[in-house]
């Protein structure tokens, strides 16, 4: 231990490092590679990370939506082909039943899956907008943010019927002057008044999200197209720890029990798992994090058994000199020291070099993947990671040193003079 | 200062022991200047290894300094190595990628001595052997008697009881050869005990003393009248 805080060891390894450049930039070549790789890889990889996370912030993790269409299967008198249609009541009884449920928004819409769109109208403009009936309910699932002075549907609006929208960033530009505020304001929807609450900021992420889509209450909505009970389709957000397949299912199985759909009809209840599609990414950006740990433990391993290596063919090399050394009253200890802080020294060398390089190589990706429309945001590697990574490597450079070490050790001082 | 008593070696070569020393019985005064002479395969080589500390005795015993040599492991006769012996080599062995004081520094980096008195003693010692102004080269700018004197140098810097010279001046024409030798019979001068193993009758008579090996038995101890080699250079 003594020896490795010793100004003088330290010239030792210094002075046979630089006697073969070549040889030592070669060993080092491996291990820096391994580190490199390990660090750009699961750096982009977390980059990945993030960018989806990024992406999909506005949207629960683990939602769904789910849809009725016709039955494909006759069932209790009822003949195959039947539309069903899903009702507000259903609501009621999936809350009830399946606990994993933490919000479920019923929706209505005109303008998508191909029904004409609502006529919109303020004065002498008018326009053709998507125009969805909402419970406040919804934005627990998928988060609506509204500009300042704002505001979404909320429950006095649905139990009061009341005539109130929000807008889109674009419905406010194409209806109303630049330096106008549209809030309070009133546009026509249908040719009835709505007075505008809010204007919600586009974000992508939903799948039918638009950034001129209106927003009117469900009860509204109700009544001014006459839709009865009726429901397009229902969001659904599950506990953050919920089997999102598995209340997918009881969703499904509870509204065929409820529309008289035989059981095994796949066809009737339509569904779409964000969910699951959220697993299936964040499955593979942790995919590749574990890919780039093997690739990258494997690479430094590989390096590090190059370091050993040539270090015994150093050792052979140097076997007369390290006889003369022991002649000179080197003992076993101090030149197994020597190998084995040689080995370490070079292996920690390399390591932190592919660790600088690998950390610019990710700043470099990052700046030039700023304005790009790619899912990639802020790749870093988590220090324990890197600190774990340089652990590894003073392990491993410590016991690959100990062959070379060893067998330094093991040649006697008058075999290693013999030998020319 | 070296005492030595009834000593037996022998190398194992497969089946067969070759019996290379067969009771020798030798013992050297402080600030003796002896050559070891015999015909190669005579044994001299294998009797300055095992006073030198770098191979075993099978048989008998060996005495330096009072303190008897005997089965050391490898960290002591380091030591012992370190601190006894000083070791002067056919083909120098100086290592290659350091400075002729660098060379010389270094059995006392192994003594632990602090590198600045390390330093001001190497280049003492190199003064010593005339190559001060030589100090920070290495030794492949130097001559074959250049280098030679440095070894001699390095050998002398951790101040040993004895210096073992296994043949100084093989590598070396007969010009050099008595430079070295001037030098060896001035370090002797000083007190020193060295032995020379050489077998070279010229070189042999430089010294006070010649001991004569053949199969392994010593069959001529004398003491001789020495020819200073001051003379020839």
């Amino acid at each position: 231990m003594k020896q490795l805080f010793d100004g003088d060891t330290w010239r030792e390894i210094f002075q046979s490092i630089k006697k073969n450049r070549l040889r030592t930039f070669l060993t080092m070549l491996g291990v820096f590679i391994g580190i490199y790789i390990y660090i750009g890889l699961s750096g982009a990889s977390k980059g990945l990370d993030n960018g989806f996370e990024k992406e999909f912030e506005t949207v629960a993790r683990n939602s769904m939506f789910i849809w009725a269409q016709s039955t494909s299967k006759p069932y209790a008198g009822f003949k195959t082909g039947r539309q069903i249609q899903l009702k507000l009541e259903d609501a009621e009884v999936l809350r009830r039943q399946i606990p994993e449920i933490v919000a479920l928004a019923p929706r209505n819409v005109r303008g998508v899956f191909g029904s004409s769109p609502g006529v919109i109208s303020r004065g002498l403009r008018t326009g053709n907008y998507s125009v969805f009936g909402d419970f406040p309910e919804f934005t627990k699932i998928a988060t609506k943010k509204i500009y300042d002075g704002g505001r979404f549907i909320n429950d006095e609006d649905i139990e009061k019927e009341r005539k109130v929208c929000v807008i889109g960033e674009r419905t406010q530009k194409e209806l109303f002057e630049t330096d106008e505020d549209p809030i309070g304001k009133f546009i026509e929807i249908e040719e009835v008044n709505f007075q505008v609450v809010g204007v919600h900021k586009f974000a992508g992420g939903g799948p039918f999200d638009n950034d001129s889509d209106i927003f009117i209450p469900f009860t509204t909505y109700k009544k001014l197209y006459n839709t009865g009970n009726n429901v397009a389709w229902f969001t659904v957000a599950a506990a953050d720890n919920a089997d999102v397949v598995k209340v997918e299912a009881d969703i499904k199985a509870t509204l065929r029990r409820i529309h008289k759909v035989d059981p095994t009809d796949e066809k009737a209840i339509g569904s779409f798992n964000l969910g699951e599609v959220f697993k299936k990414i964040f499955g593979f950006s942790n995919g590749l994090t574990f890919l780039s740990l093997i690739v990258g433990i494997a690479t430094i391993l590989a390096g590090v058994i190059g370091i050993g290596n040539i270090l015994l063919i150093s050792v052979k090399e140097r076997t007369k000199e390290l006889g003369v050394r022991r002649a000179l009253g080197a003992t076993p200890n101090n030149v197994r020291n020597q190998i084995l802080i040689e080995s370490l020294f070079l292996t920690l060398l390399a390591g932190i070099i592919g660790i600088i390089m690998g950390a610019l190589t990710l700043k470099l990706i990052d700046m030039l993947t700023q304005n790009v429309e790619m899912p990639y945001t802020n790749p870093t590697v988590p220090v324990p990671y890197v600190i774990g990574s340089l652990l590894l490597m003073v392990v491993l450079g410590v016991l690959i040193g100990l062959i070379p070490a060893q067998r330094a050790v093991s040649i006697k001082p008058i075999d290693a003079l013999r030998e020319e | 200062m070296i005492e030595i008593k009834n000593l037996h070696k022998s190398y194992k070569m497969g089946k067969n022991s070759l019996h290379v020393l067969k009771g020798i019985n030798f013992s050297v005064e402080e600030g003796e200047l002896v050559a070891i002479m015999g015909s190669s395969g005579s044994g001299k080589s294998t009797l300055l290894n095992i006073l030198g500390m770098l191979d075993e005795l099978d048989e008998g015993s060996y005495t330096l300094d009072g303190v008897p040599i005997k089965n050391l492991n490898e960290t002591k006769a380091a030591q012992y190595r370190n601190k006894f012996l000083g070791f002067i080599f056919q083909s120098f062995n100086l290592i290659n990628y350091k400075s002729a004081l660098e060379n010389v520094a270094l059995p006392l980096y192994y003594q632990k001595v602090g590198r600045k008195e390390r330093q001001e003693k190497a280049l003492k010692y190199l003064e010593q052997v005339g190559l001060k102004q030589w100090a920070t080269h290495l030794p492949s700018e130097l001559s074959g008697g250049q280098k030679q004197r440095v070894a001699i140098a390095r050998a002398m810097a951790a101040e040993p009881k004895v210096l073992l010279a296994d043949e100084p001046t093989g590598a070396l024409d007969s010009t050099t050869s008595y430079e070295v030798m001037d030098l060896i019979q001035k370090i002797n001068d000083q007190g020193n005990t060295i032995l020379v193993v050489t077998h070279e009758e010229d070189i042999a008579h430089m010294c006070k003393r010649i001991v004569h090996l053949k199969d392994g038995v010593i069959v001529e101890d004398k003491k001789v009248e020495q020819v200073r080699a001051s003379q020839y250079v």
